[in-house]
C-alpha cells in the first residue's frame, strides 16, 4: 500500500514562510520534507504512506512525526516521551537504520524522500510501534545484583572498582541494539539469545566489586554468548556510544574463555585456586 | 502552521561528534568496505603463501627473506634453516591464527568475506542456520588466548631481530653499527607489531579486565593501571592491526628487494 497523506498545511504551497501568525517564522526553511510512514498492524493492510512536512531548521525525525501526528494522520501511532535522547521510548528504523527519531537531524540525511519504519526484530503492535516484552523476560531472567550475606551497609568503594561501571548505567533502554543485532533482526533468535543490552547488564553485575553471584555460565548456556561474532552493529547504533562490544560482550567472553578455553588459567586454578576474584570485598564501614 | 519547534542552527550543519571518516562512510556504498577488506586481506594471504613456500631468490636458502643484518618478520624466529621445508611453516601459524582468531579482524572477516552480516541493518545473503561461534570450526576463535601467549613471544624474537639489525654482518665492519633504511624499517614494524600485540582485548583482561574487585585483589591497583593504559591503546586496535599488516609485509617486500638487487639499501656504518 502506498498513498499520500493530505499536505495542506502552509508552507507547502510554494509561499514564504510565515508563522501561525502571518509574520515570518525564521525558523522555517522552506523546504518541503517527504516522509514514507510505515503504517498497519499485524491484521491489517501494512505498507508505506507518503507525507509531506515543511521543513524547520535544526529539525529531527520525531518533529516530523509529530506534525504528521498533530496535521495530517492523527492516529499515526508513534511511542516517544523525552524527546531529548534520554528515555529510549522513540526508537525506530530511518532509512533503514536504527535510530532514535528524536536525535537524527533531517539535515543530516540524504536528500530524497525519509523511511520511517518500526524496528525489525520486535513484533509488530501499530505503526511505528513494537512489542518489545521480550527484553523484560530477559532481564528478569538475570540475577540482579547480589552483595555478601554478612556485607552491610553502608558501602566504602574505592573509585578504581567503580570506574568502568559508569559506562554500562548510561543505557537508556531504546534496544537498538537489540534490534541492530542480525541475530535478532535476521536469524529470529531473541529466544535463545540475550543479546547485546543484557551482555552489558550482565558484564555490569559480574564487573561490580560487591556482587558475589557468577553469571557466566549462565550468559554462556542460556544467554547464547557464543551466538555473537562480535560485529560491532550494536556499538555502532549505541546513542550513548556505549563500547558495548570492546566493553561488555569482549569481557564477557573472555570470562567464559578464563574457565574453558585457557590451559594455562586452568593449570593455575588446579594448583592454586582462583586467585583473582576470590577475595572478599572491602569490609565495610561507616562513612566518614 | 506548522507544530514542529527547534532551536533554529545553520542549514545543514554537521553533527559535531561525527568525525571526518565516519560522515565518509556514510556517505559510501555499503559494499566498499567489504570489497576493501576483501581484497587487502586476500591479497595479504596470497603474498604470505608466494614469499613463504614459493619466492626463491638467487642466494635464498630454502626460500629465507633475508638480507645483510635484516631477516623478515615471516621467518622469525629463524628454526630449521637448512631443513626439508621452508623454515615459515614453523613460525607462521601462530601470528596467522593470533590475527584470524582477533576480535577485530573477526568481525571484518564475518563481514566481508561470510556477509554474516555484510553491514549493519543489512539482510544476510545466507539463510541456512545459524550458530555464530557456537560450534565447530567457529567456536575455535576461543583459541586466541592460546596463540597471544605464542605471539608474545615471537614478538620477544622480533625485538631480538630489530636489535640485530643495528649491527653490521659485512666481514670487513663486523659488529659495527649499521644504521640502514632496512633498520628504520624493523623498528617501525616491531613497533607497531607491538603496538597490535599489546591493545589485544585478551591481553587487556589478563592483564586486569577479569578483576572485579582491584583494591583487593593481589597487585590489584598495579593491574589497574596496566588495564588502563592498555584500554587507551585498545581503543586504536583496528588501526593497530591494519598498520602492522602492512608494516610486516612492507618490510618482507623491502627485503625482497635487496635480495634481487633490485634497491640497494642507503645506510651507515660507524
Amino acid at each position: 500500500m502506498t498513498t499520500t497523506g493530505a499536505a495542506s498545511a502552509a508552507g507547502l504551497d510554494g509561499t514564504s514562510p510565515v508563522s501561525e501568525y502571518g509574520t515570518p517564522d525564521p525558523g522555517l526553511t522552506g523546504d518541503t520534507i517527504t516522509l514514507n510512514v510505515f503504517r498497519g498492524t499485524p491484521d491489517d493492510q501494512q505498507g508505506d504512506v507518503t507525507y509531506q512536512v515543511p521543513g524547520v531548521s535544526g529539525m529531527v525525525v520525531l518533529d516530523a512525526i509529530h506534525y504528521i501526528q498533530h496535521n495530517l494522520d492523527t492516529d499515526l501511532a508513534a511511542r516517544w516521551n523525552c524527546k531529548a535522547a534520554k528515555c529510549g521510548s522513540c526508537s525506530a528504523e530511518i532509512n533503514g537504520r536504527p535510530g532514535l527519531m528524536c536525535k537524527t537531524r533531517i539535515d543530516e540525511l540524504p536528500d530524497g524522500p525519509i523511511t520511517v519504519r518500526p524496528m525489525k526484530a520486535f513484533p509488530l503492535i501499530k505503526d511505528l510501534v513494537t512489542d518489545v516484552s521480550r527484553n523484560y523476560e530477559i532481564n528478569r531472567a538475570i540475577p540482579p545484583f547480589t552483595h555478601a550475606p554478612d556485607d552491610g551497609t553502608p558501602w566504602r568503594i574505592r573509585q578504581a572498582d567503580i570506574d568502568r561501571l559508569y559506562e554500562f548505567r548510561k543505557c537508556i533502554e531504546c534496544y537498538l541494539c537489540q534490534d541492530v543485532c542480525h541475530i535478532n533482526r535476521t536469524h529470529g533468535l531473541l529466544d535463545r539469545f540475550y543479546g547485546p543490552r543484557f551482555f552489558v547488564r550482565v558484564a555490569s553485575l559480574e564487573m561490580h566489586p560487591k556482587d558475589v553471584l557468577d553469571r557466566t555460565e549462565q550468559t554462556r548456556d542460556e544467554g547464547g554468548l557464543a551466538y555473537c561474532n562480535v560485529t560491532k552493529c550494536c556499538t555502532e547504533v549505541c546513542p550513548e556510544h556505549i563500547h558495548i562490544t570492546d566493553n561488555a560482550i569482549i569481557p564477557l567472553k573472555e570470562r567464559v574463555a578464563d574457565k574453558h578455553w585457557d590451559p594455562v588459567r586452568w593449570m593455575g586454578r588446579r594448583m592454586f585456586g582462583n586467585r583473582d576474584n576470590d577475595t572478599q570485598p572491602p569490609t565495610p564501614s561507616p562513612a566518614g | 502552521m506548522a507544530q514542529v519547534t527547534a532551536t533554529p542552527t545553520a542549514p545543514n550543519a554537521q553533527h559535531p561528534e561525527q568525525t571526518v571518516l565516519q560522515r565518509f562512510r556514510r556517505d559510501q556504498p555499503w559494499w566498499l568496505l567489504p570489497l576493501t577488506v576483501v581484497t587487502v586481506l586476500g591479497g595479504f594471504g596470497l603474498y604470505v603463501l608466494w614469499t613463504a613456500f614459493i619466492e626463491s631468490p638467487p642466494g635464498s636458502v630454502n626460500h629465507v627473506s633475508e638480507w645483510g643484518p635484516y631477516l623478515s618478520p615471516f621467518f622469525s624466529p629463524l628454526i630449521w634453516k637448512s631443513g626439508p621445508v621452508s623454515p615459515a611453516i614453523f613460525v607462521l601459524w601462530s601470528p596467522l591464527i593470533f590475527r584470524a582468531s582477533c576480535y577485530y579482524y573477526r568481525k571484518a572477516y564475518y563481514r566481508s568475506f561470510f556477509l554474516d552480516p555484510p553491514a549493519c541493518a543489512l539482510g544476510e545473503m545466507r539463510h541456512r542456520a545459524y550458530h555464530g561461534e557456537s560450534r565447530f570450526p567457529m567456536v575455535l576463535n576461543n583459541l586466541h588466548r592460546f596463540t597471544l601467549y605464542a605471539a608474545l613471544v615471537i614478538l620477544g624474537w622480533l625485538w631480538y631481530d630489530a636489535f640485530l639489525a643495528f649491527f653490521s654482518v659485512d666481514p670487513a665492519n663486523h659488529g659495527h653499527v649499521w644504521l640502514g633504511l632496512g633498520t628504520g624499517i624493523m623498528l617501525a614494524n616491531v613497533v607497531l607489531l607491538t603496538a597490535y600485540t599489546f591493545s589485544c582485548h585478551s591481553l587487556r583482561h589478563l592483564v586486569g579486565g577479569g578483576l572485579d574487585c582491584y583494591s583487593t585483589a593481589r597487585l590489584g591497583m598495579a593491574r589497574n593501571g596496566a588495564w588502563r593504559a592498555l584500554t587507551k591503546i585498545n581503543l586504536r586496535h583496528p588501526m593497530w592491526a591494519w598498520l602492522s599488516l602492512f608494516s610486516v609485509m612492507l618490510t618482507d617486500v623491502y627485503i625482497r628487494l635487496l635480495q634481487h638487487g633490485l634497491f640497494v639499501d642507503p645506510h651507515i656504518v660507524f
